[in-house]
């Protein structure tokens, strides 16, 4: 009846994990009975659940990744304040918890805080900065949100019934196949990731779809935003990259659940093709992550230095660039297979070929910078705090693509210290600094910029007293994923490193209290023009937050930075440059229910599919696809917002924005 | 308000062609002068994406396919086991199965209700004798001892060809389900957008089986001495 689960699964006699799970499970409820008592739930329903508003589905993308981010960053500290303790000693955590710990750590800041966070940004932005009304499927959209959310639920669910994978990160095998890891923490992995992967290609290919079709008229491809680039870039790189993902999980699904033998070390399997086809996906995925966030930085800097940026269409270059050169390195994740001189010679030479346009990129936005009026706020702090981590990472990442250096380096915390100093100088810097760079557009008030600024310095200095010493016991031979270790010399860098991360909680304490101080004291904070940073993009051309369907008419693009040459002409002529036009009702998609019912189905079928329970798989698969011929039956899915409801609102915006002429003008 | 008036002063110091005033927008680079592309086309083109990503899927269980393709484990091989009047059978289902999807789109530009449906029963019939061709195979490979979990050169034979039939069995779902649609809301514009995709689907099946014909089937049949 119920397949594998039983009351053993739920960790009752091991203290850690079940305060964990208790934590989760109580947390949880307290939000649902807040929310029901203060008698939210009809509009959470109405506003939130079932929107299908570009704006408001990429502000739950990143409302989940920071969610998912405190999670990620609770097992940081534990295997750090772990790897404090456990010299010549146990530590707190036993081996198979500890083993637990690094792999959800490392796979939920991959999938369920970095990936959401892009994706996030790319769904709020870019439709208002291409001046279009929404992404080109709005509900396909939210079914993307919420099977993310789906799958980062049941990585959840893993803390309180049963375990998590043992495996690492990436579940090589064949230590993940049945043999070695019987139980149901890899099954969770994969099924998650499963879910979550195909609302992640559904994203990929709303936002390429939106940002090759829709676009306002003029604005063509060289007069496209750097952002909608990047965006562009990744959510190419997710449609070509994410299949092979899909791919290479069903084939160990089947090796585990019906004994194929793909990967399995009997009847011919081939575990070194698992390796190959996991990072085909798992090398475009790091500029899945990052490429976005480039983008950020190209707003951010050109915007708070005042002017254009600099190279704009070397920028593009190196984005597309970078994007073709992402499949060709994949092989440098494992130099030491022993695919022979001249295979490792190409991904060396290929891996080191992707500094070039990275750099370009670089010295562009220096560039920008350079004879800029340079107002360090909080957005630029993360910028520019970037520009300088992600170089000394950069020039790590060139060390490891040299295989003799890399036989030597891999799998040691050097690597460690890598790819942390390039995802979280480079990703999660730019993830922050969109963050607050786009947060006044999103709600309409800005953050407080003194926490925003504290928060950034604890961030930055945290990051170099956590992951320097790596880099130092990386070069003195020790390798990750210990659990105890018995070497002196490794002991006080290891404390060091415990030190940055109470840094970078601070500076997360900093960030929550900046959010919550500034959402109390939001009725100081509002932002009448929408335009607080003095923006250059069509998105600052909507009044904060913009109304539903972004823009009243269309804009026309003239310009490759859209706003500024009408916001510059306003300013001299000091009065509206373009004439109130003619309202026109409009149509927009109607909210529907249909990714949040999807997303149920898909956590109730996965979950059974972790635990055997047959008979509730098949009913879930049943469900799901009555709700797709329900949603596809509907007849009217659309409706009209009348063209004096557009001219209201639209003339609020225009209001507000002459009102700052006039000032200005004084 | 022309596109001229909005735009701002040239900057003499900026590298690269300079877009002078002249520039009206159908001039410059790209496309996008026109605004949004109409919904058909923007329907049309995100399925054509996903159909990409698709066959990068398929593309991956190849490689697979390839890299076992010898790991027979001391198992039966390729030329033992397959069948070429089996597989020709179920080509000519599944391409027939293409010539009656696509009458099924002529029947719909015609807004004929009685062809469309009899054209798309066919293709139905069609891809329904294509699925059982296919399970036929599978059972008598599994019975003969050749089943997946054999050896890895035949998990990665039933993934791959199983696959694509899973892909046929999930068509003939959206299939009924869009044969119910046509014959209970008529040739409304998004049903008939929802058709395109799924012929769009359907084409793609095929194609995806050409390879599967050529690279599993017809490779594999070779005399070894021909086999790299």
């Amino acid at each position: 009846m119920l397949g594998k689960l039983t009351w053993q699964a739920i960790p009752l006699g091991q203290p850690i994990p079940f305060a964990a799970g208790a934590f989760v499970v109580f947390g949880m409820c307290a939000v649902l009975i807040w929310v029901t008592a203060k008698g939210y739930v009809p509009y959470l329903w109405r506003e939130w659940i079932t929107s299908v508003d570009h704006k408001r589905i990429g502000i739950m993308y990143c409302l989940l990744a920071s969610v998912m981010l405190l999670r990620g960053f609770s097992d940081a500290l534990m295997m750090r304040s772990q790897q404090a303790l456990a010299f010549h000693a146990a530590g707190y955590l036993p081996p198979e918890h500890y083993d637990q710990i690094f792999s959800a750590h490392g796979m939920i800041m991959i999938f369920f805080v970095a990936m959401p966070f892009v994706i996030g940004l790319m769904n709020f932005a870019v439709p208002l900065q291409l001046g279009v009304r929404d992404v080109a499927f709005p509900t396909l959209n939210a079914v993307s949100f919420w099977l993310t959310a789906a799958g980062a639920l049941l990585v959840n669910l893993s803390l309180v019934i049963g375990e998590f994978a043992r495996t690492g990160w990436l579940p090589y095998p064949p230590l993940s196949e049945l043999t070695y890891s019987p139980g149901v923490g890899v099954d969770y992995y994969l099924w998650a990731l499963q879910i979550s992967g195909v609302g992640t290609l559904m994203a990929g290919i709303n936002m390429v779809t939106t940002i090759l079709k829709m676009r306002a008229p003029g604005m063509s491809y060289m007069r496209m935003p750097v952002f909608c680039w990047t965006s562009l870039a990744s959510s190419l790189l997710i449609v070509a990259a994410f299949p092979i993902l899909t791919a290479t999980l069903g084939m160990l699904l089947l090796d585990r659940y019906v004994g194929f033998h793909f990967f399995t070390n009997e009847a011919g399997g081939n575990a070194m093709m698992f390796m190959n086809l996991i990072w085909a996906w798992g090398h475009p995925e790091v500029y899945i992550l990052v490429l976005p966030a480039f983008g950020v930085f190209s707003e951010v800097v050109s915007t708070f230095s005042g002017k254009p940026l600099f190279g704009y269409r070397s920028m593009v270059m190196a984005t597309m660039a970078i994007c073709i050169l992402s499949f060709s390195v994949w092989l440098h994740h494992f130099f030491t297979m022993g695919a022979g001189a001249d295979v490792n010679g190409f991904f060396g030479i290929a891996s080191m070929l992707i500094a070039i346009p990275t750099g370009v990129k670089i010295y562009n936005w220096l560039f920008t910078m350079y004879g800029g009026r340079v107002r360090f706020s909080s957005p630029m702090l993360w910028a520019v705090g970037f520009m300088v981590t992600f170089v000394i990472g950069g020039m790590t990442g060139v060390l490891l693509a040299v295989p003799p250096a890399d036989f030597v380096l891999h799998n040691s915390l050097f690597l460690v210290a890598h790819f942390h100093n390039v995802i979280i100088g480079g990703v999660l810097f730019g993830a922050f600094a969109g963050y607050s760079y786009w947060f006044p557009k999103a709600f309409g008030f800005t953050l407080d910029e003194r926490l925003g600024k504290a928060a950034f310095w604890c961030w930055f200095l945290g990051f170099y007293v956590a992951f320097v010493p790596l880099y130092v016991v990386g070069l003195e031979g020790m390798t990750r994923r210990m659990q105890h270790y018995d070497r002196p010399e490794w002991y006080p860098w290891l404390l060091v490193a415990g030190l940055g991360a109470l840094i970078i909680l601070c500076g997360i304490a900093l960030q929550i209290a900046q959010l919550t101080i500034s959402i109390r004291s939001r009725e100081r904070r509002r932002e009448p023009t929408g335009d607080p940073w003095d923006g250059r993009n069509l998105e600052w051309a909507t009044a904060s937050p913009p109304p539903v369907f972004n823009f009243a008419v269309l804009p026309i693009i003239a310009d490759e930075e859209s706003y500024w040459g009408i916001k510059q002409r306003a300013r001299e002529q000091m009065r509206l440059v373009t004439p109130e036009p003619q309202y026109q009702p409009i149509e927009m998609p109607r909210n529907s229910p249909v990714g949040f019912i999807t997303a149920f189905f898909a956590v109730i079928t996965g979950f059974c599919l972790i635990w055997h329970i047959w008979w509730l798989v098949v009913l879930g698969l049943i469900c799901a696809y009555i709700t797709f011929v329900v949603f596809a039956w509907r007849d009217d899915s659309e409706f009209v917002i009348p063209a004096e409801e557009v001219a209201r609102i639209d003339r609020a915006n225009r209001e507000a924005r002459a009102e700052y002429l006039r000032e200005f003008g004084r | 308000m022309t596109a001229e008036a909005l735009r701002a002063p040239a900057d003499p110091y900026r590298p690269g062609p300079q877009t002078t005033a002249m520039d009206a927008p159908s001039q410059v680079t790209g496309h996008g002068a026109g605004g949004p592309a109409p919904k058909r086309i923007i329907v049309g083109y995100g399925f054509w994406i996903f159909l990409l990503s698709d066959v990068i899927m398929f593309s991956s269980l190849f490689a697979a396919y390839a890299v076992l393709f010898k790991n027979t484990a001391g198992g039966p091989a390729a030329q033992q086991l397959f069948d070429l009047r089996n597989t020709a059978a179920e080509t000519a289902c599944l391409l027939g199965s293409t010539f009656t999807c696509a009458m099924a789109s002529l029947a719909v530009g015609e807004r004929s209700q009685k062809w469309t449906q009899l054209a798309l029963l066919a293709t139905g019939l069609l891809g329904l004798a294509f699925i059982s061709l296919e399970l036929r195979e599978f059972t008598s490979l599994v019975a003969r001892g050749a089943g997946p979990t054999r050896s890895a050169f035949l998990s990665s034979f039933f993934t791959l060809v199983g696959c694509h039939g899973a892909h046929v069995t999930a068509g003939l779902l959206w299939l009924g389900t869009m044969m119910a649609q046509f014959y209970a809301k008529g040739f409304r514009e998004n049903i008939r957008h929802r058709f395109l995709c799924f012929s769009l689907f359907w084409h793609a099946l095929d194609i995806i089986w050409v390879a599967i014909f050529s690279l599993v089937y017809l490779v594999g049949t070779l005399p070894s001495e021909l086999l790299p």
